[in-house]
């Protein structure tokens, strides 16, 4: 019943965002206010209506209503009601209805905090806006709807999935579901869609900011991209977050003792964030210098198409294999929609190149501006050759018809050294002035880090000596860190000399004075974190595999694995499990029992393999277990890891989140954010005095 | 077509010497590690499952595979020479390492050309920006003269600000 509910204020939530995207363009064409004020209206009644639609589907989910098709699929009687309720996106209808709530709340978020200071783009932000939205709920209405019931046709053999009852049918129910994917029931699968969905939804209001701004000629205004920057930043945030538990969730699950394999899935994830990120610095010329309009109009409408593509690779499965793009109309209808999008508004962009011209000075070639430009064409050029490379085997089978892979060789090599250039820049720029930067002022900031750096390299290096271009990257990882380090020490030691304050009162201030600029420093320090996860993995991961009898060890890396035995038991959930009993020494001495498992969901038929890991700062001691003896259960074979640093990748990530809330946080103080013009910074402070 | 039959007579005529070779040496042949057998899988991609190298594929066809290439290594074969027995065998799809030839160089290419635009297109763009700038170098020289504790107040503003 509560079914049917969900089901009419879908549709009802369908025809009102037809009505809002149409109201909003009129009032925009025809500068109507009333028309503004029901498409306002009708924007924002489409969230409770699609709250009470994803309500409705998560008490049948939490229920288990088994008439509900999808319900079938990823619910069962054995799942906790935690789990059952996160099932919500643990399907395709589920996902896009979860989707497009995402997005309307997303759209009434906007439309309360923001009616009156962005007043003049509101109708065709809500145009924008709401056509995307549109999009989404036709595709759980039409093709992907969540609500659809199994039914017994007289005659046939197989179930049907509908709607509306067939002619004839009678209602099926099942006695238990499928239940979730096995491989989903990780916090980190639980979290990742959430958040990822939020960084890729999150991208609609910077984009329909910039779009309404090139309709209504308004483009040239910086109110828009002050907003648009912040939203930019809340999106940019979750689709890190979701990074980092997508990884956190393939190291913990999938067995293969890495945590980013270059999956067309991770790389339609990573596109979006790469071209996000330049965003919100090429923003910041924007914003300071009124510059680089275009550029930043381009690299949003990039970045807002890239996270559609994302949801269209993840959604559709088309880079696995090319057929699956046909086997439902989510395929091309969703590949139409993206095209539209993204040549829509780059014609649109074009077509005002005119309004958006600005005046381009540069005092010197050594200036931020340089550095920021460098840094948007390394973050572009890296964000090319991951699309090639995701793109490619659909492009040779199509060209040629010879099938080919592009694994992370390819990537490694392609994107690495960009990624080392950027470490580097990333040292630098925070440093350099804007306008002009004399090289002797940059040594001398730069000569501590550099003197530092290379000290922390060598011993480094030295002590972990495996491969040359270890030092390298060791160096660019301490050569950051340091510069940040040294930028902190100067703003407390100023602060310290002029007012007197200690030390930990002036980093207090100075995170709270200059809160964008020291969050974002402190964002810096996450991404070296999580560089130096990437370096370990690189560099320093050593691994074996070996196939010992019970007493007998494997050896790897100063560490000792000693076989005890196996066992099998029933666990919950439906679970056979297989369990290795191993002791862990290191250079004689005792540290650990490990106890790698295999998990047999009987019910899915499907295995899943539990690593034992021991897990320190330094490094984790990952075990698999990959085969046994079936018969005698005597013998076992092991896949050990050393993965060096790599849980300086998951405190890097959590070290982001902290530095983005710094740099959003205003402390309610009014933000010491100051505008450079030609020659006016000292007059402005002497018409003060 | 023909260079695959060629490769697959080379490969067939190669193992029959290598064998011959190990028989001749008549201690039987050496075990492999299964460390020296991943070496090789890793740079091989599992042909029927999506997006999975070999080395970590569990399924049953991988196993065969890799129970393949410990065969090949135990009977003398160097590592290029399994590695293209296998391409001849399944096709290009499975290398992990996409080829630098042919059609397939332009994933290669392609990249390092778009970045060395890139970078070129910067440049121009730095230096138009530049000269934009040239005429109006003289500009602030008219403002009125500071006094020093006006520029110490100025000094410590910015400080506080920044």
């Amino acid at each position: 019943m509560l079914a049917d509910l969900g089901l009419a204020s879908l549709f009802i939530a369908f025809l009102l965002s037809v009505y809002a995207t149409a109201a909003g363009a009129l009032a925009g064409a025809r500068h109507r206010e009333a028309w503004a004020e029901s498409a306002r209206n009708a924007s924002l009644l489409t969230f409770p209506l699609l709250t009470l639609s994803v309500g409705a589907l998560v008490y049948a989910l939490y229920s288990l209503d088994f008439t509900l098709a999808y319900v079938a699929d990823v619910s069962s009687q054995t799942m906790s009601p935690f789990l059952r309720v996160t099932a919500l996106w643990g399907g395709q209808q589920g996902s896009l209805l979860f989707w497009a709530w995402l997005m309307a709340s997303f759209v009434a978020a906007v439309l309360l905090r923001k009616w009156r200071r962005n007043r003049d783009l509101m109708p065709y932000f809500i145009a924008t806006s709401m056509l995307t939205t549109t999009f989404f709920i036709g595709l759980v209405v039409f093709i992907s709807n969540p609500f659809a019931r199994l039914w017994l046709v007289p005659g046939a053999d197989e179930l049907t999935t509908a709607v509306f009852q067939p002619a004839q049918a009678m209602l099926y129910a099942a006695e238990d579901g499928q239940g979730l994917n096995p491989l989903l029931r990780h916090f980190g699968m639980i979290g990742h869609p959430p958040t990822t969905y939020l960084g890729f939804t999150g991208f609609v209001i910077p984009f329909s900011f910039a779009i309404a701004a090139l309709l209504s000629g308004k483009a040239r205004d910086e109110e828009w991209i002050r907003t648009s920057r912040s939203w930019t930043l809340v999106a940019w945030i979750f689709l890190t977050i979701g990074l980092v538990l997508g990884g956190r969730w393939a190291y913990d699950v999938l067995g293969w003792g890495g945590f980013w394999g270059w999956d067309p899935v991770e790389n339609a994830m990573l596109m979006p964030w790469l071209t996000g990120t330049a965003f919100l610095h090429s923003v910041m010329i924007t914003e300071k210098r009124g510059m680089l309009k275009v550029w930043s109009v381009a690299l949003i409408i990039l970045t807002y198409s890239l996270s559609l593509f994302g949801t269209f690779i993840t959604r559709t499965g088309v880079i696995g294999s090319v057929h699956a793009f046909a086997k439902t109309a989510l395929g091309p209808v969703f590949f139409a929609f993206i095209g539209l999008t993204f040549l829509g508004s780059l014609s649109l962009l074009l077509n005002n190149l005119k309004t958006l011209r600005a005046e381009h000075e540069l005092e010197s070639v050594l200036s931020r501006e340089t550095a920021f430009l460098l840094q948007n064409t390394l973050f572009v050029g890296i964000t090319f050759a991951v699309f090639w490379g995701t793109v490619f085997p659909m492009v040779s089978e199509l060209v040629t018809g010879t099938k080919v892979t592009v694994g992370p060789p390819y990537f490694r090599a392609v994107t690495g050294p960009l990624f080392l250039a950027l470490l580097v820049l990333m040292a630098i720029a925070p440093l350099m002035a804007w306008r002009k930067q004399s090289p002797r002022g940059l040594l001398r900031s730069l000569a501590a880090p550099l003197a530092a750096s290379a000290v922390i390299s060598a011993v480094w290096g030295f002590s972990h000596r495996m491969h040359p271009a270890s030092f390298l990257a060791l160096w660019m990882v301490s050569f950051g860190s340091s510069a940040i380090a040294f930028e902190f020490w100067k703003g407390i030691r100023a602060r310290m000399q002029a007012r007197g304050e200690n030390p930990l009162k002036a980093l207090a201030t100075l995170l709270q004075r200059s809160h964008r600029r020291y969050g974002a420093m402190v964002i810096h320090l996450g991404v070296l974190m999580v560089a130096m996860g990437f370096v370990g993995d690189a560099y320093f991961k050593q691994e074996t595999h070996a196939t010992v009898s019970a007493g007998e060890s494997v050896q790897l890396g100063g560490y000792e694995l000693r076989f005890n035995g196996l066992r099998q038991y029933a666990g919950s959930d439906g679970r056979a499990i297989l369990e290795a009993s191993a002791t862990l020494a290191q250079d004689g001495r005792l540290i650990r029992e490990l106890r790698p498992r295999r998990d047999f969901f009987v019910a899915q038929d499907q295995p899943s393999t539990v690593p034992a890991v021991l897990s320190t700062p330094g490094e984790d001691v990952y075990v698999i277990l990959v085969g046994w003896d079936e018969a005698a259960m005597s013998w076992a074979t092991f896949k050990m890891y050393i993965n060096p640093l790599i849980n300086w990748a998951w405190a890097g990530g959590v070290i982001m989140v902290l530095g983005t809330l710094i740099a959003v946080w205003s402390f309610g103080e009014a933000e010491a954010s100051y505008r450079l013009r030609p020659g006016l910074v000292a007059s402005v402070v002497v018409t003060k005095e | 077509m023909i260079r695959k039959l060629l490769l697959a007579l080379v490969v067939v005529l190669l193992s029959l010497a290598a064998g011959q070779a190990a028989s001749a040496q008549g201690n039987g042949p050496i075990q492999p590690t299964d460390d020296q057998v991943n070496a090789i899988a890793k740079k091989l991609y599992c042909p029927v499952c999506p997006n999975t190298p070999l080395d970590v594929c569990e399924t049953k066809a991988c196993q065969d595979w890799r129970a393949q290439i410990r065969d090949e290594l135990a009977s003398g074969w160097t590592e290029p020479q399994i590695i293209d027995y296998f391409v001849a065998q399944y096709g290009e799809r499975v290398l992990a390492e996409p080829q630098r030839k042919g059609f397939t160089s332009l994933v290669w290419l392609l990249p390092v050309l778009a970045v060395a635009l890139g970078i070129g297109v910067t440049w121009q763009v730095l230096r138009s920006w530049q000269r934009a700038r040239a005429p109006a170098v003289s500009a602030p020289t008219d403002a009125p003269p500071l006094s020093a504790a006006l520029l110490d107040r100025i000094e410590r503003e910015l400080r506080d600000l920044d």
